[in-house]
């Protein structure tokens, strides 16, 4: 399947047939990856249901304006993923390249930000089995709460990381003309993925970030 | 007769014959056999240490050291149902299959399907280097703390196996589900499928939304083991339940995904064999789908002793009760499907018909452990040892071996010898029951499972199921000798030698790289057979008399 | 039944005769199930082989009317076993205060048993005939599982909680007592055997064991030297609860729930105390978690308890 006429892979009977089964294809993936983050979830509340307090202190120490700040990135990214798709759909190519860099650059600056946010985590000693001290106030269930940041957040940044990748690829195909006004399900594709990394973090930011400041 | 076929010469075996050619392939056909070869594998390895189990068992002072013996048992359970029951019949002869009976061309995603191949395979090899470095002895289900905190075997590299074989379990079912959806040939209507499609479909479900959540506890368990920090350990705040929960959440599912499709081939072979529609074509159809949504609400019913609240014990063992309505439905259906057909009984057939029978005892014994007061005396004895073995082996692998009989003409195009396959068949049979019978009466003598050791007057039983075990160690061998032979001896097949409905017998045998000439166009419901003269209309709507 | 080829357990407690009936039952149930399936198998594959001359003709269509009646029939007949089944679990999970308490700590790899009166058993357990007698069991490190056979009863002892379980005996003789949850190496050899004596002898078997100390005595001796009296008596002048009369009674929790102070809730006061705070009081208890052994633990409970009245 090179640029010039595209034609349907053999076993699709038409390019229209072959773009929604792609796209159910990532749909069911995100099925699975609901329950994937769903079973993390569930840990997380049974066990901020069983420490209520050893958690709220604990999630107080996380740097706020690093997660609010983020949320914003995720956000506006989903925006110009959407601006991209659309800019797709009118075959306006130089628009398409802009607003996916614009994607990719703010999924960047949020794996940045994270980074950041994990040195200042490190220094301040709450990076279980690696530096961590246990306040002289909390019980150790608080390091439970530790536990779980660090397995949620770097999953979360391995799939913004790899959606990041996936935005590059797309961007050599818009580049190829593989992506054409008539044929650009597998941006769609990718955007639905974007989407569900955003809605993961949606989920995250409240439970890490706002447990113990209400 | 063969309308669908394409020009003799040209089938998915002979068209390339470089090992390339095999490795890149993107074939479904070729993906399935490719799997074959890997499962099979698998299944030896099992089998290999299902021997030293029963062999050590012999006596009850036993010949391998302790802690030998927890990793034998524990490489059993952990490659016997992740490298070789839950890939049996999906991997192979769903991906050989399931696109031919809905008249597709190939998978929606080819180059998944083959990838899905490579990712088994890197999760086979890292599960052989545990074995090899000494392999984990927690049990396959990794129960805390022991798994994370006390135990010295390789559980780390275990379970990342386990971890990357979810992968492929993802990938390949992801493909089903997306390509019985949207590649059904014209007129293949939900209601036309065949049952062994209904089947591969629900089971890939079930796998879509268990199988992640595995993979998330067995996260936990290697976070908590590698950086011992304690995620289910009480001393650190944990809750070793909670991960038994979250475990069974899966792995409840996990036995119904093994099967389910197991299931759906009986179904096929039943009907074609008594040359009777399915008795009840709808309701076996909405079985499995019931089978497949109820299965998630009955996992704690592996955790009735381990300090549940009273209360949901008894939900859990009601749910329990009503999940097994739509596996009886089935059962009662096969049966009847006997009533007024005209039977022939090849091999395919005696593997279905001792499918049946075992599943049943297997099914009514775990209602048996179902039941609250009774689980608490059985739990973890020999008895649920031999409950899930009548399932699993006497009902799944039995499956798969009738499956792989019935299927073996389309795929080789070559007839495997009757009455060798028919002599195995019952050999399976005889030996399958010699071996786990006695271990229900074990069972209620009070013989725990994972127990190198055990009491002397206890030592008849087990001998009698180590004598049985190689019986069927026999059974489970002649097979590959003579399927083997078939492969460069065997009578050619012709396209339909079952004179079979399906669309998967409208092309020839072996079928061509792209399944049909032209896209098959589907006007009746499966099945349609005749059973008082033999005649039968096929799904591309062809008439045989 | 106990030849060289056995195939009924001993039996030898009040739970183990319950369970035989339900068990007897459900088998029959099965058995009966599984030929009816098998009965009608092989007689239509008889009547039915191909070339007999059995009609063919008019072949069932309706079929959900059959569907439904028969997997209606079998089921009832099954949750006739599951409310049997869970009317015996909740019996036997439900346990009576006893006449008799024993507490019993599950390791890696053996089993220790701790009488009221102080005595101390490895691996064996003696025990009265015709007595209800009251397990409470703790782990120290792994999930073992407690289990009689003969008795028909068991419960996974979890580290981190306290589990119970009961029976009353019916006749003398040893049984074997099996470690049924994975636990490691020795697993297998996690066994012991109970010891089931007419009342006269097991007084007698009590006395020989050259015990001084009772079981709550060694707990208020650990009470003394972890400190817990330097607070919880009426000298003290930190404001926390006595101990009087806590065992058995209804503690009224700040968050507004209330529990019944049974082992699991002294239990969890002493190693979780930040999980929850008695209404009325400072949340100033210390988190004993980590320097308490589980014997220590059986041993403040006992200690505890024995305030009750
Ligand atoms: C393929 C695998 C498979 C399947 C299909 C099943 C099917 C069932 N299982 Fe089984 N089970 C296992 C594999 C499987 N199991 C494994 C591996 C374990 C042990 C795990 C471990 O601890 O290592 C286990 C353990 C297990 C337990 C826990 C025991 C314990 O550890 O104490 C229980 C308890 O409820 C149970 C119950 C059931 C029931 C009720 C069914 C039902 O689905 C069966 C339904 C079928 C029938 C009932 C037969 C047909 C019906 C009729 C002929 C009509 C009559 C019936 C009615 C109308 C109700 N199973
Ligand atoms: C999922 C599928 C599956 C299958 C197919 C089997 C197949 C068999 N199993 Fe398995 N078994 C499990 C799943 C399975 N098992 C699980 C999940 C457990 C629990 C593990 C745990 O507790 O963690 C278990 C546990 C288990 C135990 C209990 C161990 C214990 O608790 O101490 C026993 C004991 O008899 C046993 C026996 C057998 C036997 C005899 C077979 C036979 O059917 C096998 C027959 C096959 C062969 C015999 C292969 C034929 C080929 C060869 C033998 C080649 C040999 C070659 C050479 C020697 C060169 N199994
Ligand atoms: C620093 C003082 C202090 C020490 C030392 C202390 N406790 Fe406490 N304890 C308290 C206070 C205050 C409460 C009530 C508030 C709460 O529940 O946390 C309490 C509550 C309890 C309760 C629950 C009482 C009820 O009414 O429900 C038990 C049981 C208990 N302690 C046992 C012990 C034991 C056993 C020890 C020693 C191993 C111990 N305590 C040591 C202060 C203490
Ligand atoms: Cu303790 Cu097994
Ligand atoms: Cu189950």
């Amino acid at each position: 399947m090179r640029s010039g006429a595209l034609r349907p892979e053999m076993q699709f009977a038409t390019l229209a047939q072959q773009g929604e089964t792609a796209q159910l294809g990532m749909w069911v993936f995100i099925a699975t990856e609901t329950l994937f983050f769903g079973a993390l979830l569930f840990a997380y509340f049974v066990y901020r249901n069983l420490y209520p307090e050893e958690f709220a202190q604990a999630a107080k120490e996380t740097v706020l304006w690093c997660g609010i700040l983020n949320t914003g990135l995720l956000l506006t990214s989903s925006l110009t993923m959407v601006l991209a798709i659309e800019a797709a759909a009118a075959g306006r190519r130089q628009a398409l390249t802009n607003w996916l860099l614009a994607t990719a650059a703010l999924g960047i600056a949020f794996i940045l930000i994270k980074s950041y946010e994990w040195y200042l985590d490190y220094q301040d000693g709450v990076v279980p089995a690696v530096h961590f001290f246990m306040k002289l106030d909390q019980a150790p269930a608080g390091e439970l709460f530790w536990v779980f940041y660090f397995i949620a957040t770097p999953l979360h940044a391995l799939h913004l990381s790899i959606g990041v990748g996936l935005l590059f690829f797309m961007l050599t195909r818009a580049r190829r003309g593989e992506l054409t006004s008539g044929y650009f399900a597998p941006l769609e594709v990718v955007g639905l993925y974007w989407s569900f990394v955003d809605t993961v973090w949606i989920f995250l930011f409240p439970a890490i970030y706002l447990v113990g400041r209400s | 007769m063969a309308a669908l076929a394409a020009d003799v010469g040209t089938d998915y075996l002979t068209s390339e014959n470089t090992v390339r050619s095999w490795l890149l392939t993107r074939d479904h056909k070729r993906i399935g056999l490719l799997f074959f070869a890997s499962i099979t594998f698998f299944f030896f390895i099992g089998g290999i240490a299902a021997t030293l189990i029963r062999l050590h068992l012999a006596t009850p002072s036993g010949l391998l050291q302790p802690s030998i013996y927890n990793r034998v048992f524990t490489m059993h359970g952990i490659v016997m149902v992740w490298f070789f029951l839950i890939p049996s019949i999906p991997t192979t002869l769903g991906n050989f299959v399931l696109p031919l009976m809905i008249g597709a061309h190939d998978l929606a995603f080819p180059r998944i399907n083959l990838a899905s191949w490579y990712v088994f395979n890197l999760s086979g090899l890292v599960l052989l280097y545990a074995l090899i470095m000494g392999g984990a002895d927690a049990g396959w289900t990794f129960y805390p703390p022991f798994s994370t905190l006390y135990s010295d075997g390789y559980i780390l590299v275990a379970a990342l196996a386990v971890f990357v074989n979810g992968f492929s379990t993802i990938m390949t079912a992801l493909n089903f589900v997306v390509t019985t959806h949207r590649l059904r040939a014209p007129g293949m209507t939900w209601m036309r499928l065949p049952l062994f499609v209904w089947a591969i479909y629900s089971v890939s479900l079930l796998m879509l939304l268990a199988t992640p959540v595995l993979a998330m506890v067995l996260l936990l368990v290697a976070a908590e083991r590698f950086l011992q920090v304690g995620l289910f350990d009480p001393t650190h705040g944990g809750d070793p339940i909670l991960f038994q929960h979250i475990f069974w959440f899966y792995s409840h599912p996990a036995v119904y995904i093994m099967i389910v499709p197991a299931m759906g081939v009986v179904s096929e072979l039943v009907t074609c064999f008594a040359r009777r529609p399915i008795f009840g074509y709808t309701g076996m159809a909405y079985a499995l789908m019931a089978i497949a949504i109820l299965s998630f609400f009955v996992w704690a019913h592996h955790m009735f002793v381990a300090g549940i609240s009273i209360y949901s014990a008894v939900v859990f063992s009601l749910m329990t009760f009503f999940v097994a309505v739509p596996s009886a439905i089935k059962v009662f259906n096969w049966t009847a499907t006997l009533h007024k057909g005209s039977i022939s009984f090849d091999a395919p057939f005696l593997y279905a018909l001792g499918f049946v029978l075992l599943f049943t005892i297997g099914g009514v014994t775990g209602l048996m452990v179902a039941t609250l007061g009774l689980d608490i005396d059985l739990h973890d004895t020999y008895f649920v040892i031999a409950h899930f073995h009548y399932i699993m082996v006497g009902g799944t692998v039995s499956a798969f071996f009738g499956g792989l009989h019935y299927w073996w003409p389309k795929i080789t195009g070559r007839l495997y010898p009757e009455l060798w396959a028919r002599f195995a068949a019952l050999l399976t049979f005889v030996g399958f029951n010699l071996t786990f019978f006695p271990q229900f009466i074990l069972g209620y003598l009070g013989m725990p499972r994972r127990y190198y050791t055990y009491a002397p007057e206890w030592q008849p039983w087990n001998l009698l199921s180590s004598a049985g075990a190689s019986i069927l160690a026999v059974a489970y061998l002649l097979p590959l000798g003579y399927l083997a032979w078939s492969m460069l001896r065997g009578e050619r097949a012709g396209p339909n030698p079952w004179r079979a409905t399906g669309l998967e017998w409208q092309t020839s045998s072996p079928p061509p790289t792209y399944n049909f000439a032209r896209t098959p166009a589907v006007t009746t419901a499966p099945y349609a057979y005749n059973p008082e003269n033999g005649s039968y209309v096929a799904q591309d709507g062809t008439v045989h008399a | 039944m106990q030849g060289w080829l056995p195939f009924w357990p001993r039996t030898a407690a009040v739970s183990g005769e319950v369970v035989n009936a339900l068990y007897i039952a459900e088998l029959g149930i099965c058995v009966l199930i599984v030929l009816t399936v098998v009965g009608l198998m092989l007689r239509f594959c008889l009547v039915y082989r191909r070339g007999s001359s059995a009609s063919r003709a008019n072949l069932v269509a309706k079929t959900w009317q059959w569907e439904i009646s028969w997997t209606v029939a079998t089921l009832v007949l099954f949750l006739f076993a599951f409310v049997w089944g869970a009317v015996v679990y909740i019996w036997l999970y439900d346990p009576p205060s006893g006449e008799l308490q024993i507490y019993v700590v599950g390791k890696q790899w053996m089993w220790k048993m701790e009488h009221p009166g102080g005595q101390r058993e490895i691996d064996a357990l003696h025990v009265p005939v015709n007595t209800t007698v009251r397990l409470v069991l703790a782990s120290q490190d792994v999930i073992h599982s407690f289990f009689v056979p003969a008795f028909r009863i068991k419960r996974d002892v979890v580290p981190g909680t306290l589990e119970t379980i009961w029976f009353k005996a019916t006749k003398a003789g040893t049984y074997r007592i099996e470690c049924t949850q994975l636990c490691g190496v020795q697993h297998a050899n996690m066994t012991g055997e109970v010891t089931v004596m007419e009342p006269a002898a097991f007084g007698r078997w009590l006395k020989q064991q050259g015990v001084h100390e009772s079981l709550a005595q060694q707990g208020e001796a650990v009470f003394r030297e972890h400190g817990c009296s330097g607070c919880h008596s009426t000298a003290s002048t930190v404001h926390a609860p006595l101990m009087n009369g806590l065992y058995g009674s209804l503690v009224h929790l700040q968050d507004g729930s209330s529990r019944v102070a049974d082992e699991r809730y002294l239990r969890d006061c002493i190693l979780l105390p930040r999980t929850f705070t008695v209404a009325g009081y400072p949340p100033v208890m210390p988190d004993f978690s980590g320097q308490l052994s589980e014997d220590d633990l059986v041993k403040l409970i006992a200690y505890i308890k024995s305030l009750a009245k």
